[in-house]
């Protein structure tokens, strides 16, 4: 490697990225630094994007949230617009990584890393995620399930980087719920992972739901035509056995050195039995 | 041809300006330019917490940072926290009295992590320090002292 940058104005970045046809950006560094040491990769040229500050920091205004891709897990767990809004996406950054990699690793450096089990990502796909993607001239939004096009793949030209996230605040959901199946609770990265927005009735019926999964096909995966088919169905183990069995026939997972395919069809689908606590 | 970036940051308190090459990652320049060996290579990836430093008051993984990071930054490593008389740290201190290792090797980088959690919450339940040390690996096992030592002294810290 013979150059690394540290812009700390986008033109400064732009520029660099002219310059630099075959140059490698990274955030937080927590995934491109093991696969530098791996050798997986060997830029020539690498640009750090950790002192752009204007890409850091939670905005909201009446309708939407806007989360800067540049800020660190550890700001948005202590940020008092995600504490209050998104607990969906606290819930799952409190699993992602340790406090060090928390302290390191930022949003947008989740999503451009695309790993099917990357924590941030099923909350943002149920969130309905819409991703600003800068450049030198203009700025483009993309929903997340349409930026994501498989493990380690993104929809981002040489000259583009993702600079912020936008969710909306409406609807509102009364439970946030995400949990990750792993060999140990710290440092993990997950076997399966499943997160939940849903709305239930007075008379412990579903009115409404987004579900979504990591770690069980090249992406996250949502399925409409299951949260379709869960709405107005009893919120109990009879009331949620069909979409069990529609949840294991649709995942795609594979075998890997954490689980087989097998286990990760079986766990994604009971996953949904967690939502019981939720009755009324 | 590949040259070398000057870097000028703050390490334990001293201006530091030094050369490195654009690859040289934090923790090769701390041990190897700078004959600082409290920060320990283990996993060089991070998965075990031993290399962690305190950055602006933060704790990072020096194994995953490119010396050119710390450009204009405060580091401190276990090496900084002696006091001017050369005291122990009170957290150093309570790991000599309550024996919180056993080969120390995991120590450095535990007590980093301890002090941005002190830092950030000077009295942290037991669970809480549990989960503040979830990336510091101890190979030894010594965690349950090293909760008793951290849990000690957030209860002299709320009895002051």
């Amino acid at each position: 490697m013979s150059k690394v940058f540290m812009p700390a104005q986008p033109d400064e970045l732009w520029g660099i990225l002219d310059e630099n046809p075959e140059a490698v950006v990274y955030a937080g560094g927590t995934d491109l630094l093991v696969r530098l040491r791996s050798r997986f990769t060997k830029p020539d040229c690498l640009v750090c994007l950790e002192r752009l500050d204007d890409l850091k920091g939670v905005k909201a205004d009446d309708d939407d949230i806007f989360i800067g891709a540049l800020t660190t897990h550890r700001e948005m767990l202590n940020d008092p617009i995600i504490q209050k809004d998104l607990h969906i996406l606290t819930h799952a950054l409190k699993q992602l990584g340790s406090p060090p990699i928390r302290n390191m690793g930022t949003l947008g450096g989740n999503i451009v890393t695309a790993s099917p089990a990357g924590d941030t990502l099923a909350p943002l796909y149920i969130l309905n995620a819409q991703l600003e993607i800068g450049s030198r001239n203009s700025t483009r939004r993309a929903p997340i399930e349409s930026f994501i096009l498989g493990p380690g793949k993104v929809d981002l030209a040489h000259g583009e980087i993702l600079s912020r996230v936008v969710v909306r605040k409406v609807p509102k959901f009364e439970v946030h719920h995400y949990e990750k199946v792993g060999k140990r609770n710290a440092l993990a990265c997950s076997v399966v992972s499943m997160a939940t927005l849903m709305n239930v009735s007075s008379n412990n019926l579903i009115s409404n739901i987004r579900l979504a999964w990591g770690s069980v096909g090249p992406t996250v995966l949502r399925f409409g035509d299951i949260e379709h088919f869960l709405v107005g169905k009893p919120l109990t183990v009879e009331g949620l056995s069909e979409a069990i069995n529609m949840i294991q026939e649709l995942v795609k997972p594979i075998d890997d050195i954490r689980a087989t395919a097998c286990y990760r069809r079986e766990v994604a689908g009971r996953l949904l039995l967690r939502l019981l606590k939720y009755s009324v | 041809m590949i040259s070398n970036l000057l870097i000028s940051f703050e390490l334990n308190g001293k201006e530091i300006h030094i050369e490195a090459q654009p690859d040289r990652r934090v923790i090769d320049l701390l041990r190897e330019d700078l004959g600082l060996t409290g920060p320990k290579e283990s996993c060089g990836r991070g998965d075990c917490g031993s290399c962690s430093i305190l950055v602006d008051g933060f704790v990072r993984l020096s194994c995953l940072m490119l010396a050119v990071q710390l450009n204009g930054r405060k580091i401190v490593t276990i090496e900084g926290l002696y006091g001017p008389k050369g005291l122990l740290h009170p957290v150093q201190d309570l790991f000599v009295e309550l024996g919180a290792l056993q080969c120390g090797f995991c120590t450095p980088g535990m007590i980093m992590t301890i002090i941005d959690l002190l830092n950030s919450n000077p009295r942290p339940s037991r669970d809480e320090i549990r989960e503040a040390i979830s990336g510091n690996i101890c190979r030894c096992g010594a965690y349950q002292k090293i909760l008793d030592a951290v849990e000690t002294i957030s209860e002299r810290v709320s009895q002051r």
